[in-house]
């Protein structure tokens, strides 16, 4: 039981159906989260970030279907539960925070009572002492003069002072994983790093696993484990964080990190990315970075993308090798990957389940080590 | 402070009433001057000359300037004193007291028939949607804005008396095998059973089922619309998705986190259509002999009866200030934000 992690997303695929047609919103993602590790998801606005948390947690919009794939928390599957089964582990098991969280919170409830009611829900609180329970619960997250705040309406507090409410109501109950999505996104430089701090903190004492979602890189970088690399609805990269920022494998998170604006680089420098994110209703190409990619290649049409992990396969010339077996492994033979090094078919795979922090990219044309430098 | 800083506001919103209050009467002193025609010449009758016209004037003060007059008419007001009514002969007064009641049941069970349909209906309709309950809503709230009420009106009678025969004849409060009950709010279905008459209870509902339906049915469209929109918009707001998050049971999520907040712009509807209401019954009343102010108000106006039309005019714009008055109370007791911004 050791080895299952937390959270479990395998090659679940996710539709959306509206009236302008079925948005392919997510395809064959795959990430885990395991105890006490903070796994970042990064990606553009769009990317598929969101859809993946809400999938997790089972609140997804009743228009969204998962149509492939397993969501499991603790080996428990998620996608196909029961309503009432999920609304007992939410709260309680697994919590999420989220982004403006002025309006996540109920605008005509005091915040103590909107804590209450989590506590009444999972935590055991009584009418007589859910009080006390609330403000115990801020007073965890280090809010000063928590009796008074339990007291206020959302629209009575700040910004930074509302996510910490948020915070602290997520983790009123003690949760093994915690899902936080962009919180830190509308606040001041100085509140987002102390809402991360406060975070980050609170996982590592209490050994929770959390699924970090943002767009900032730097924060993800000063925060997070491993990262997951997410365009258009594919996860394109994951990796230990040192491993993946030192050397990104996928030609988008090369183009993410080159996007990203630092103190010593100047606004010159700063690449955006060409192209945007392709129309999740039109039918797709295998490779859904393929138009904005200035890598691509012909092979970059055939299906299905390769995913491979980096170095250390033996029997391999190149630095990649797959990291599942290929389902067409006839083509995957003569197939070539940029640099001219064969990418092996994984015909003697299966025996060796993927480490998650081995570094993996689905790319036929990954950048080689010494081309990320 | 939160206590003490709601007393303060519906304090202030007491306050803020006292204007409307003076406006509405410098209205419809002005209003009833300003209606063609001479009440001297009325009041003096038809046989009455030049200078018997002139004294009639003199009695009644129109020969005074307007500030004059106004000053009369509001120190008339202020000793509850809305001059005679022409057709009847007793004081407006009397006549209006002895009618508001009767209008006032019938506003009251037509309201809360409404909000017990039309609730219900438009949050069925928002959690369910494009599912029959939704449809359903959309062909009430269609019907109920397209029938005008006194279609409704006729046809519910043709319907329950005529063919069916359930009701009873359609004609005022009671039938007239009936006493009315000891007055004590005037509303007859409260003071029979105040005093225990289940009999006349009874009569009086069954009296009360068809207009109180008909009006009913009228002011049944814009609730249901403003629920189901409002309950939709709650329902996709962000507090509402982390109540789910945190695992809150459906009912809790449904009831103590969307409708409250969905209450607040359908409460604002309430007192709109309550107003609507005031002047739907003017019709609903012809129909079915209602006795009460509207019905009054109309024959008041053709006989060119300006007492009364002026006392009910008065009255009617009190009820909208003493309406909008409860509601903006009801809005500061619900919603803690009210009166921060501004």
């Amino acid at each position: 039981m050791s080895n299952v992690p937390l959270l479990e997303v395998d090659d679940v695929s996710i539709e959306f159906r509206t009236r302008s047609g079925v948005v392919k919103a997510l395809e064959d993602v795959s990430f885990t989260v395991a105890k006490g590790e903070i796994v970042g998801l990064v990606g553009e606005s769009g990317s598929g970030k969101s859809v993946s948390a809400y999938a997790a947690m089972g609140i997804l919009d009743a228009a969204g279907v998962v149509t492939k794939g397993r969501i499991a928390y603790q080996g428990m599957a998620i996608n196909g539960a029961k309503e009432r089964d999920l609304q007992a582990l939410r709260g309680r098991e697994m919590s999420m925070i989220f982004q403006s969280p002025r309006t996540a919170l109920n605008p005509i409830r005091t915040v103590g009572r909107q804590i209450g009611d989590v506590l009444r829900r999972h935590g055991g609180a009584t009418r007589q002492n859910w009080r006390e329970r609330a403000i115990a619960a801020l007073a965890q997250v280090r809010i000063p003069d928590p009796a008074r705040r339990a007291e206020a309406y959302p629209f009575e507090l700040s910004g930074g002072m509302c996510q910490r409410i948020c915070i602290a109501m997520a983790l009123a109950c003690e949760p093994k994983l915690l899902i936080a999505d962009e919180p830190t996104t509308g606040l001041d430089v100085t509140t987002q790093a102390a809402i991360m701090d406060l975070i980050a903190n609170l996982c590592r004492a209490r050994g929770m696993g959390a699924l970090l979602i943002t767009h900032d890189l730097h924060l993800a970088a000063e925060s997070c484990d491993r990262i997951v690399v997410m365009h258009a609805g594919h996860v394109v990269e994951t990796g230990p964080v040192q491993a993946l920022f030192a050397r990104p494998l996928h030609p988008y998170t090369a183009s993410l990190l080159a996007a990203t604006p630092s103190p010593d680089r100047s606004l010159d420098d700063i690449g955006a990315i060409p192209g945007n994110l392709p129309d999740l209703r039109a039918p797709l190409p295998p490779c859904r970075y393929r138009t904005r990619c200035q890598r691509a290649l012909e092979v970059c049409d055939r299906e299905p993308l390769p995913a491979l992990v980096e170095g250390k396969k033996e029997g391999t010339q190149g630095a990649f090798g797959p990291l599942h077996p290929q389902p067409t492994a006839n083509a995957a033979g003569q197939l070539r990957s940029g640099d001219g090094s064969a990418v092996a078919p994984g015909g003697t795979g299966g025996q060796n389940p993927p480490h998650p922090n081995h570094h993996t990219v689905r790319c036929w044309n990954p950048l080689r080590t010494e081309e990320a430098a | 402070m939160a206590e003490r800083s709601r007393l303060e506001l519906i304090g202030r919103r007491l306050l803020s009433a006292v204007p409307s209050v003076f406006g509405v009467v410098l209205v419809t002193f002005v209003l009833t001057r300003a209606l063609p025609g001479d009440p001297a010449v009325y009041f003096a009758g038809m046989m009455a000359d030049e200078a018997s016209i002139a004294e009639v004037r003199q009695r009644l003060g129109l020969d005074r300037s307007w500030v004059e007059q106004f000053f009369a008419y509001v120190w008339n007001l202020l000793q509850g004193d809305l001059g005679r009514s022409l057709m009847t002969g007793r004081p407006v007064l009397t006549e209006l007291a002895e009618r508001l009641p009767a209008s006032l049941e019938l506003t009251f069970v037509a309201l809360l028939f409404a909000i017990g349909v039309a609730v219900p209906l438009g949050v069925l309709a928002a959690t369910r949607p494009d599912s029959w309950v939704d449809h359903l809503c959309r062909v009430v709230v269609t019907a109920g804005v397209s029938l005008p009420t006194f279609f409704t009106g006729l046809f519910l009678v043709y319907i329950f008396y005529f063919l069916l025969g359930w009701s009873p004849s359609p004609l005022g409060r009671l039938d007239f095998l009936y006493f009315p009950p000891p007055h004590v709010t005037g509303f007859y279905t409260i003071d029979s059973l105040l005093a225990g008459d289940f009999e006349t209870f009874r009569a009086a509902l069954n009296q009360l089922a068809l207009p109180a339906l008909t009006l009913g049915l009228f002011s049944l469209a814009p609730i249901a619309r403003m629920t189901r929109a409002s309950m939709l918009q709650t329902l996709s707001a962000d507090f509402v998705r982390t109540a789910r998050a945190m695992g809150l049971a459906g009912s809790t999520v449904l009831w103590t986190y969307a409708f409250r907040n969905a209450l607040l712009p359908v409460i604002t509807t309430l007192g709109m259509v309550f107003s609507f209401m005031l002047g739907a019954n003017v019709l609903v009343e012809r129909v079915f002999s209602w006795p009460g102010v509207g019905s009054f108000a109309v024959d008041a106006l053709v006989a060119s009866d300006y007492a009364a039309v002026q006392g009910f005019v008065l009255t009617m714009a009190l009820l909208f200030v003493l309406v909008n008055l409860t509601i903006d109370i009801i809005y500061t007791l619900i919603d803690p934000r009210v009166g921060v911004e501004g």
